[in-house]
Parts: C-alpha cells; sequence; structure tokens
C-alpha cells in the first residue's frame, strides 16, 4: 500500500467563522507502483489533496496512511524522514532565480543528505554527473551551470522535474507538472516521469488541467470536483458524459494541453507509446468534443 | 453613457479607510512635535545663525599637520578595528537568533506537526534575547564593560557586538521573511533540516539585503566608536574627544573628516557587494 486517505476531509482556517471547505470525505487506496491522474475544474481542490499526500497538510477530518504511516503520529524526526522518501512537483517551481539549476537539482537530496555533506556541496556540487543525467532525460542538460532567472518557464519548470526525479522518492507527486511546457516537451516530461515511477516501481500522482494527457497516459484517473472525489475510473471509462458533468462544460470545451480539440478515445499509435497497461484500451473511433 | 439607467456609482470602497487613518497620524504626530519643541523657524534667527556660525568657524581650517595625520590614521585603524570586530561579533550572535525568529524556517509550523508549543516557545525566548540586546543603548553596554575589561577597545566592541547583534538578528529574520520564503519552505516539506534550507531556499534571494543591512551597521559601528571613544575605548572618538576638551577645532573638523571618508567607503562597499550578489 502506498497510502491510503479514509473520509479525508480539510477546512481551511477550521475553527474560524469563515474557514473553507477545500476538500470533503475522500477515500482512496493506492497500491505501490500505481500511477494515477488527478482531474477537475480548477478550485476543485487537486493540489490540496496532494499536499495532504506529501505531509505538508493536516487534514482536518479522516485518517491518512502514506508509506505505511500516519504522518501526524509521528514525532519530528520520523516525520522528517517520511517527507524526504515523498517527492513533490510544483506548478510553479520554488527555487530561488539567483541559484543555478545544478545547485537546484541538488536542493532534491537535503533530506537524505547528512547536513555537513549539504553545507560543502554550497562550496563545491556534491554531485555533478547526478543532477546533469536528470537534466539530461529532460533535455536540458546544457543549462547544468546556468542560473535559473536565465531559464524560460518551461525550462525552470523542467529544473524543479529533475530535482524530484534527482531526489529519487518512495512517491512521486506532481502538481500541474507540464503547465508551462509546450505540448512536446510535456510529453517527454510526463512519459520520464511514467518511466521513473515504472523502472523503480513508485506511485506516481499527478494532477492535470489538460485532459487529453490524463487520459493518454495513465492507467488510473480520478476526478475532482468542489472537493470530493467524484469518479475513481480507468481512462477507458471515462466518457464525454462523465468529463462535461466534472467541468459542468456548456460550451462544449474541455481543458486541454494547447487547448486544441481533442480525441477522447485512442488513435492507433498513441497506444505504443503509451505505457504498459494501455494496451487493453478499446480502439473508438475518435469522438472530438 | 448614453444608456446608463440608474447604474450605481463605482467607487474605491478603502478610500474612506485610508483618508481615516492618513487623519489620524496627524493628529497623533501633532501633539508630539509640541512636546518636542519643534521650531524650525528658530533655525533662521540671526542671533541662532551667528553663534551658530561662530562654533563652525572653530572648526576651520581643518588641521593636517603631520603629526597630527599620524595620530590620526592610528586612531583610523583602531576605530576600524573595533568596528569590525563588533560588527562581525553582532554577526555570529544575530545569525542564529535571526535564523530562530524567521517563521518561514520553521518545520513544526507544517501541517502544523508536532512540537510546536516548543517551537513556539524557543521563538519567544530568541525575540526577548534580541530586545534586550538591542534594548539597552551601547553606551550603557559599554559603561557596564568598561568596569570589567578597564579602559580600551574590548569593552568597545563588545557593546557593539550585544546591542548590534539585536538590531541586526531583528532585521535579518525581517528579510528573510519579506522575500520569497516559498523556497525554504517547499525544502523544509521534504524533509531539509532549516540550516540547510536557509542556505538553498532563503540565502540566495535574500543575501543583496542581508549585506548591504550589515553593511551599513559596519557604518554605524564606526560613527558609534566614537560615543565608544568618550568612555575611553580608544580609537577616532577618543582623540576627537580630547581634541573637543582643548577646544581645538582644526583638530575635530580633521576628524569629521575621516568620518565622511569611512561612510563614503562603506557606501562605495555596499555598492560593490550589492553587485556581487545580484
Amino acid at each position: 500500500m502506498s497510502f491510503e486517505l479514509d473520509r479525508v476531509g480539510l477546512i481551511h482556517d477550521a475553527g474560524q467563522a469563515q474557514g473553507q471547505r477545500a476538500l470533503r470525505a475522500v477515500s482512496i487506496k493506492v497500491a505501490r507502483g500505481e500511477r494515477l491522474a488527478i482531474i477537475g475544474p480548477s478550485g476543485a481542490g487537486k493540489t490540496t489533496l496532494l499536499r495532504i499526500l506529501a505531509s505538508s497538510i493536516r487534514p482536518t477530518e479522516g485518517r491518512v496512511s502514506v508509506l505505511g504511516n500516519n504522518p501526524w503520529q509521528l514525532n519530528g524526526s520520523k516525520l522528517r524522514q517520511l517527507r524526504s522518501r515523498i517527492g513533490f512537483i510544483h506548478q510553479a517551481p520554488p527555487i530561488p532565480p539567483r541559484q543555478r539549476a545544478i545547485t537546484a537539482v541538488l536542493a532534491g537530496r537535503l533530506g537524505q543528505w547528512p547536513w555537513w555533506k549539504s553545507a560543502l556541496s554550497l562550496i563545491y556540487p556534491a554531485d555533478i554527473a547526478g543532477p546533469r543525467d536528470q537534466l539530461a532525460r529532460l533535455d536540458l542538460a546544457d543549462r547544468l551551470f546556468d542560473r535559473c532567472d536565465r531559464l524560460s518557464g518551461g525550462q525552470l519548470q523542467r529544473v524543479g522535474v529533475a530535482r524530484v526525479l534527482y531526489q529519487a522518492p518512495d512517491l512521486l507527486l506532481a502538481d500541474e507538472p507540464v503547465s508551462a511546457m509546450d505540448p512536446a516537451l510535456a510529453d517527454l516530461t510526463v512519459s520520464q516521469l511514467h518511466q521513473e515511477a515504472q523502472s523503480r516501481g513508485v506511485t506516481l500522482v499527478a494532477s492535470l488541467h489538460a485532459v487529453d494527457i490524463a487520459l493518454r497516459w495513465f492507467p488510473r484517473v480520478i476526478g475532482l470536483k468542489a472537493g470530493e472525489l467524484v469518479f475513481d475510473l480507468p481512462p477507458e471509462k471515462v466518457s464525454e458524459g462523465v468529463l462535461r458533468d466534472l467541468y459542468a462544460s456548456e460550451t462544449g470545451v474541455l481543458p486541454s494541453q494547447d487547448n486544441q480539440p481533442f480525441h477522447l478515445a485512442f488513435e492507433g499509435h498513441a497506444v505504443d507509446e503509451a505505457p504498459a497497461g494501455r494496451g487493453q484500451v478499446p480502439v473508438a473511433p475518435p469522438r472530438v468534443i | 453613457m448614453s444608456h446608463s439607467v440608474a447604474q450605481p456609482r463605482l467607487r474605491d470602497p478603502d478610500a474612506r479607510r485610508r483618508a481615516g487613518w492618513a487623519l489620524l497620524a496627524l493628529l497623533a504626530l501633532w501633539p508630539l512635535v509640541q512636546i518636542a519643541e519643534f521650531r524650525p523657524v528658530d533655525l533662521f534667527d540671526a542671533r541662532n545663525l551667528a553663534v551658530m556660525g561662530g562654533f563652525l568657524g572653530q572648526f576651520f581650517p581643518p588641521n593636517l599637520s603631520g603629526e597630527f595625520l599620524v595620530f590620526v590614521l592610528k586612531a583610523t585603524i583602531e576605530t576600524l578595528a573595533m568596528a569590525t570586530a563588533g560588527t562581525a561579533l553582532a554577526m555570529l550572535l544575530a545569525l542564529p537568533l535571526g535564523l530562530v525568529l524567521t517563521h518561514s524556517l520553521s518545520v513544526s509550523r507544517i501541517g502544523p506537526g508536532p512540537d510546536r508549543s516548543v517551537g513556539e516557545a524557543i521563538r519567544a525566548l530568541a525575540r526577548m534575547v534580541l530586545l534586550i540586546l538591542r534594548g539597552i543603548p551601547e553606551l550603557v553596554w559599554a559603561l557596564l564593560l568598561v568596569r570589567a575589561f578597564g579602559l580600551g577597545p574590548a569593552a568597545g566592541v563588545l557593546a557593539i557586538g550585544l546591542t548590534y547583534g539585536g538590531m541586526l538578528g531583528k532585521v535579518y529574520s525581517e528579510i528573510m521573511e519579506s522575500g520569497d520564503t516559498r523556497p525554504a519552505r517547499v525544502l523544509l516539506e521534504t524533509g531539509s533540516g532549516r540550516l540547510m534550507a536557509f542556505f538553498y531556499g532563503l540565502l540566495p534571494g535574500a543575501a543583496q539585503e542581508l549585506a548591504s543591512y550589515t553593511i551599513y551597521r559596519w557604518e554605524c559601528a564606526v560613527r558609534a566608536s566614537v560615543i565608544m571613544g568618550f568612555v575611553g575605548a580608544g580609537g577616532l572618538g577618543q582623540l576627537m574627544d580630547q581634541s573637543m576638551k582643548m577646544l581645538n577645532g582644526g583638530e575635530v573638523s580633521t576628524i569629521l573628516i575621516v568620518f565622511l571618508l569611512l561612510v563614503l567607503l562603506a557606501d562605495a562597499l555596499s555598492v560593490f557587494l550589492r553587485k556581487l550578489l545580484a
């Protein structure tokens, strides 16, 4: 079991009169090695859900178990250990602009390194090949020693991804990991996330605003709306009606990575590049929504 | 605009509140100006101008004799040593206390997690220590320490270190709090320790401000050494004290020129460091 949520709810500023409810009674069980996508309109609670899994926010209701622990029953050092095993890719990469890409990537291991190693690494990088390899996977090896304020938004987002790949966590969480990338790079990045999850057998959970990426890549898709779980389905069961309900879409346009109309079912060639587990998808004639 | 059918006029809802606060601030300031007997017209009163002119006249011309300049040079080096050692001591005190005080480097606030009350207690203690350090003027610290260390620079260094440690610690944590604190918080959320979260998450963004404020405090320490001189801590202050007592205006103005040059130096250093850290 990678993680389990049991009727988890969260009210921001609980105890205050104007507390805002972000999540209500969400229950999910995810086995180690599963890869799932969270979709839903903005404000649905996707980020909140991921942050609860990352043990960054404590839910106000329900029970959480992550990597075999209830994070909020651990003492300080055990909680820190647990957090160092969880990687979180943020939509806006939390990297100081004046930091070099290599340092930003190395920072992924701060939770695992002893303090003296981290301190020495400020003087001379403790590892150069490691960050270079991770950046190379995302087609960014040539920017290894560049400062992050010289990178574009999409490049910076990939540095953020490389940091978490370098961390090599047991649970890989990603909050809109490709929102600033063009479709080709988005595909490359998502494929690297899947490769990482599959090769090391770790769990991948990604929230995505682009429904097409979620359906194309992930063997399990959950829909979140107004803080509640509305479906938990394999992608081939995610029908047009389900999506329309989720986004309450009157216009007929569903969010996709480049705002192009997308095909709900899979075209023949998409099956080849899609990761394992997608073979049983019925190939229906593409429908344009 | 022709079709406006009883549309409510758009107003800034905050305007009234802002005007109210501004008015309140002015009302509070007025009695304070009265108490402080602040009457700027007096500055231009003919009699006062003559007295001030006479006082300034004593300072001219500056004493530039070789013998005196050697004294000044020796005292300048002593003052610089005192200010630098004092500021270094202040940094040593301020960095750990400032880091403890910084909320964005608090692990227990994430979640919130375990030991939150312990964290808050330590923070309160650090705030108290900083308050005591900077709440007591450096002159009082100096008078106290002269009794332990005797006349000389050591008391001055310690007095500067303690007072300025209190100021630096407070401002360091405010600087770190006012920048982008997300990088550090995210590092803490993936299990990093707080010191490394500072170095990898906060320092890159805050280094410029931290350096220029520290240099500014060093500049203040150079000036503060005048006061230290009056309690016998040596340096330019002591030299100035002697010159004043002997009513030797030329010597005083030479020393003042040196102070101006030192402030200029601090300014240049600050600009250089900001460029380096940009």
